[in-house]
């Protein structure tokens, strides 16, 4: 933008992969009829406690350290305290000045990166639903454990923002913590953005952006208020501090609140949960089951494979996958042929037919079997796509598909030599071109062949069986 | 009642040994409180179903053979904080008038497993906020020695209840003295835990770092029943200790006190306390002495820090934990007629201001200032500092003493509005029993005397971090050598 600097900071909130709430023993899942998924905890009944989930601060701390953040040994639980219809206890439990991790960093592209502030666990409220009848509550997401994660303000432009959310996204999926879809709100963002005068160094005035459900919408919603605030601060208006939603459909934001009198949380130290202490081996111990993050798996793929930055970006996108990747070459695929059966086949049927790859009918060894065929050439690339759908449908190996199919390459020179014969007496000018020294006729012969054993021929060997046929009748 | 025996321990061995039934001893209690109680208003509801389902059961198991457990047939009022599942738990306040339990605290359920029958609730200051059970939305309830006096709070109801002979156990919740002190008025004895000794799932909280559940008796050996059959770590409250070593047994190890070294802070045995209390407690170390303790004289300097840091704290930690009581999910909805139209805040404000009594009100809005931004660092953690400072002080005095001793209560019971328009007054009634909450140390309130009027005097025993047992072994042998405990009042 001309003559300003765009800053941007994302606060991110991360549900934490538990089966269970952070402070109760209540089930956490997506769906669910209302309130069925609600311990007295969770509705914050007179005389209840919460219980920390040990597994919360399990994976809270494997995604602190998978994003370089520093743990803090001592951390603490605080109430933030507001009134809301959603909000049981009237407080939130949430971690104040002595979060479980500071600092870390997040690639943004190039060779900048944006630095972390923090990160802390805190619990989720639960959902109002406007009706006809009232609004009414439902406490199923009360108390499911979430990660804050609040970056620095090093974004300067709508689309480094885009690449942070998608480096964390990765990182966090990597780590097991979480599944980070935005769509089902396990992964939310709000977005802050101010512009300041080239060269200064004091910010400008923050509007704060809710309602961002994707990537892409953060990046559009970010890119519409860099033009809105440019615009204002043109015509020599003030921005004002606010929080405004992003209106996806209509393309454009709108004021919801004035953040300029900030309200008072009255943070106090949770007192009936003792201080969180941890120590060196426990960090150690988390550290240890993260395993391999995003970029070195790339590089492993690189060395190991040789495959090219497209083909490691398309691998490592997410962990099952570069998982699945893994599992194909060591039943024995080639590393190239695996990358493309399982980028541009496999992945895309799946997609299509709305069925996760965990869930794919094909196993990694059926595949690693096709690849293998086909490189022996037992399959042709034609035949080996019919064995690959049949395979999508039955639970069988891919030689059984072969003989289902009636698939199998003939490469007996006795099982083809009838039907060469049979294609010279059909055409046998063309026999007479290829004996003649025009090479391309021997093209139509082949074509014949192939048509009637519906591809099955060996190429080769029917190439070499055409030549030596016509070169003994001559 | 006659031939019945009347202290926990005497009626669990009886039934234990088939010499009384279960179901008479409720029977009986509950036709005492029908007689009694009418006047003197120490129980909310009685759980008489319950009760006589339970002795019938123990009843049952004994005719089997069965062992039954230390508590059996042993009938315990608790506090109207404690939740009993299907039964109210009102905390005696409008907020919560029409709540029913859906489960039971886990302090309850471990004396009903030990063969304890829980008679009913009893009644208590509102959420626990008041020295008087004045602030009760429920009830008045009499101090058993005068009916126009105090029973003290806030857990009058249960130390009325024991005096006046209605159960041998109540269970009450002490915060900053609300067992020990109603205890000294109701002249019985009461004893608040090592914080976080028993567990609090299931006590409607008030000041959460404070908040003990504590139990009132006639004897002190009643006490350590009890306590030994409710201690110990519960996996719902991350504030409960690992489980002790059972403190029963300790009792009958001391005769006398040769070799104690108790303690006598200059703080809390001085200003602002009654003479006819300082002389009760005078006598009671002379009696001690004469059972062979050293008496030590110490200081506790940040005891004058006390009472305003206990007020800070636990109004402070009081706005958090009542923010729940919002008209949304459950307890008193305001029905008021500007509703209708209006958003959710102004049904909680109005709920709130409804269901709410002046005095939680008060507290509430004392705690969210103290709280408040602009204002906690100058107030709720100057208050920490203070709280830390005298946990110090008390720490460096054990390393001298084995007890600390005071008067559990300035004064001897109130009468009933006496410095009614003086909350501050009223606050420094809490000034003895608030250094021991503050500090999460075990402490105790033994009768020691009375007034030339005939009202019980409490004498305070203050024991090290865990160490319940040897606040028990010493009122125990005080209760061996005396007879003050055993003082019943005219009904």
């Amino acid at each position: 933008m001309t003559g300003y600097t765009t800053v941007i900071g994302l606060e991110v909130h991360v549900q934490l992969g538990t089966a269970s709430k952070l402070f109760s023993p209540a089930p956490v899942q997506a769906l669910g009829d209302p309130n069925t998924r609600v311990h007295h905890v969770d509705i914050g009944l007179p005389g209840v406690l919460p219980r920390p989930n040990q597994k919360v601060i399990e994976l809270a701390t494997r995604a602190a350290l998978a994003l370089g953040s520093e743990i803090q040994l001592y951390s603490e639980f605080a109430r933030k305290h507001y009134f809301y219809p959603d909000l049981p206890k009237g407080y939130q439990i949430s971690q104040f000045d002595l979060p479980l991790a500071l600092g870390g960093e997040v690639p943004i592209g190039g060779d900048r990166t944006c630095r972390l502030h923090r990160l802390h666990v805190e619990e989720d409220a639960g959902k109002l639903t406007h009706s006809a009848i009232g609004t009414l509550v439902d406490l199923n997401r009360a108390g499911v454990p979430l990660a804050e994660i609040v970056s620095e303000p090093d974004i300067r432009a709508p689309k480094e923002a885009h690449t942070f959310l998608h480096n964390l996204r990765e990182v966090i999926r990597f780590a097991g913590v979480s599944d980070c879809d935005m769509e089902l709100g396990s992964m939310r963002c709000d977005a802050n953005i101010s512009l300041m005068p080239v060269g200064s160094d004091t910010y400008g005035t923050k509007v704060e952006l809710k309602n961002l459900n994707s990537l892409k919408m953060v990046q559009r919603a970010l890119e519409y208020e860099e033009r809105r605030q440019t615009a204002v601060l043109a015509a020599g208006g003030k921005v004002l501090a606010e929080t405004r939603g992003w209106q996806d459909e209509l393309g454009e934001s709108r004021a919801m609140r004035s953040k300029e009198t900030a309200p008072d949380y009255r943070y106090l130290p949770d007192p009936d949960l003792p201080p969180l202490v941890l120590d060196e081996a426990y960090v150690a111990e988390q550290r240890s089951k993260i395993g391999e993050l995003p970029e070195q798996r790339r590089d492993r793929y690189r060395q190991e494979h040789g495959l090219s930055d497209q083909d490691v970006v398309a691998l490592a996108q997410d962990r099952e996958v570069g998982d699945w990747f893994e599992q194909i070459v060591a039943s024995g695929a080639e590393a190239k042929a695996a990358c493309n059966w399982l980028i541009e086949e496999l992945l895309p049927t799946l997609r299509e037919r709305k069925v996760e790859l965990s869930q794919s009918p094909i196993s990694p060894a059926a595949l690693a079997e096709v690849l293998t065929l086909l490189k022996t050439k037992t399959l042709t690339q034609k035949t080996s796509r019919l064995v690959f759908a049949h395979l999508l449908d039955n639970d069988v190996t891919a030689t059984q598909a072969i003989q289902d199919l009636g698939l199998g390459k003939i490469a007996d020179p006795n099982e083809l030599q009838p039907l060469v014969d049979e294609a010279i007496a059909e055409m046998p000018q063309a026999a007479v071109a290829v004996r003649d020294g025009n090479d391309r006729a021997i093209d139509a012969l082949k074509g014949l062949v192939m048509r009637k054993t519906r591809g099955r021929a060996d190429p080769e060997l029917l190439d070499s069986l055409l030549r030596t046929t016509i070169a003994a009748n001559s | 009642m006659s031939n019945t025996p009347t202290s926990a321990t005497a009626i669990a061995r009886a039934i234990q040994n088939g010499e009384v039934r279960a179901t008479d001893i409720v029977t009986a209690q509950l036709d005492r409180i029908q007689r009694v109680d009418p006047e003197l208003g120490a129980f909310c509801s009685t759980f008489s179903e319950r009760a006589q389902q339970g002795a019938a059961r123990l009843d049952e198991r004994q005719k089997a053979g069965e062992q039954l457990g230390p508590l059996a047939g042993v009938t315990i009022g608790s506090k109207d904080n404690l939740l009993v599942t299907g039964e109210p738990a009102s905390a005696g306040s409008k907020m919560l008038a029409t709540f029913c339990a859906p489960f039971t605290a886990t302090s309850l359920q471990r004396l009903e497993q030990h063969g304890g029958l829980l008679l009913g609730r009893t009644n208590m200051d509102e959420f626990g906020m008041g020295s008087t059970t004045e602030t009760s939305s429920v009830q008045k309830t009499r101090n058993p020695f005068g009916h126009d006096l105090v029973p003290g709070g806030s857990s009058g109801g249960s130390a009325a209840a024991v005096a006046a002979d209605l159960c041998p156990i109540a269970v009450g919740s002490d915060t900053g003295g609300s067992v020990r002190q109603p205890a000294a008025l109701c002249g019985v004895t009461g004893l608040k835990p090592t914080y976080g000794r028993v567990p609090r799932y299931g006590l409607i909280a008030y000041a959460s770092s404070l908040d003990c559940v504590g139990a009132l008796a006639r004897t002190a050996e009643d006490l350590a029943l009890w306590l030994d059959c409710c201690s110990g770590q519960d996996g719902a409250d991350a504030t409960s200790l690992p489980t002790p070593e059972p403190v029963a047994k300790l009792l009958g190890e001391r005769q006398d006190l040769r070799g104690l070294r108790i303690g006598v802070p200059r703080e809390l045995n001085g200003e602002g306390i009654d003479p006819e209390v300082l002389a009760a407690t005078q006598k009671a170390i002379s009696q001690m002495r004469d059972l062979g303790a050293e008496f030590i004289d110490c200081a506790l300097p940040s005891a004058k820090h006390a009472v305003p840091a206990y007020y800070l704290l636990a109004t402070a930690e009081a706005a958090s934990n009542l923010a729940r009581y919002d008209g949304v999910h459950y307890g008193l909805r305001s029905e008021h007629e500007a509703l209708g139209q209006q958003s959710s805040i102004d049904t909680t404000t109005l709920s709130r201001s409804e269901g709410f009594g002046p005095e939680v009100q008060l507290r509430i809005m004392l705690g969210t200032f103290a709280s408040s931004y602009g204002y906690s660092a100058q107030f709720y953690e100057r208050a920490r500092l203070a709280r830390r400072a005298l946990q110090c002080e008390f720490q460096g005095l054990f390393e001298q003493c084995d007890v600390l001793l005071s008067p559990t209560s300035p004064t001897a019971a109130p009468h009933f509005g006496d410095k009614q328009d003086d909350p501050l007054a009223r606050y420094m009634w809490d000034a003895l029993t608030v250094p021991a909450s503050l500090a999460g140390i075990p402490a105790i309130s033994m009768p020691c005397d009375q007034t030339s009027d005939g009202r019980p005097i409490g004498l305070q025993a203050m024991a090290k971090h865990g160490n319940d047992g040897l606040a028990l072994q010493l009122a125990h042998v005080f209760q061996q050598h005396s007879e003050h405990h055993l003082r019943r009042p005219q009904l």
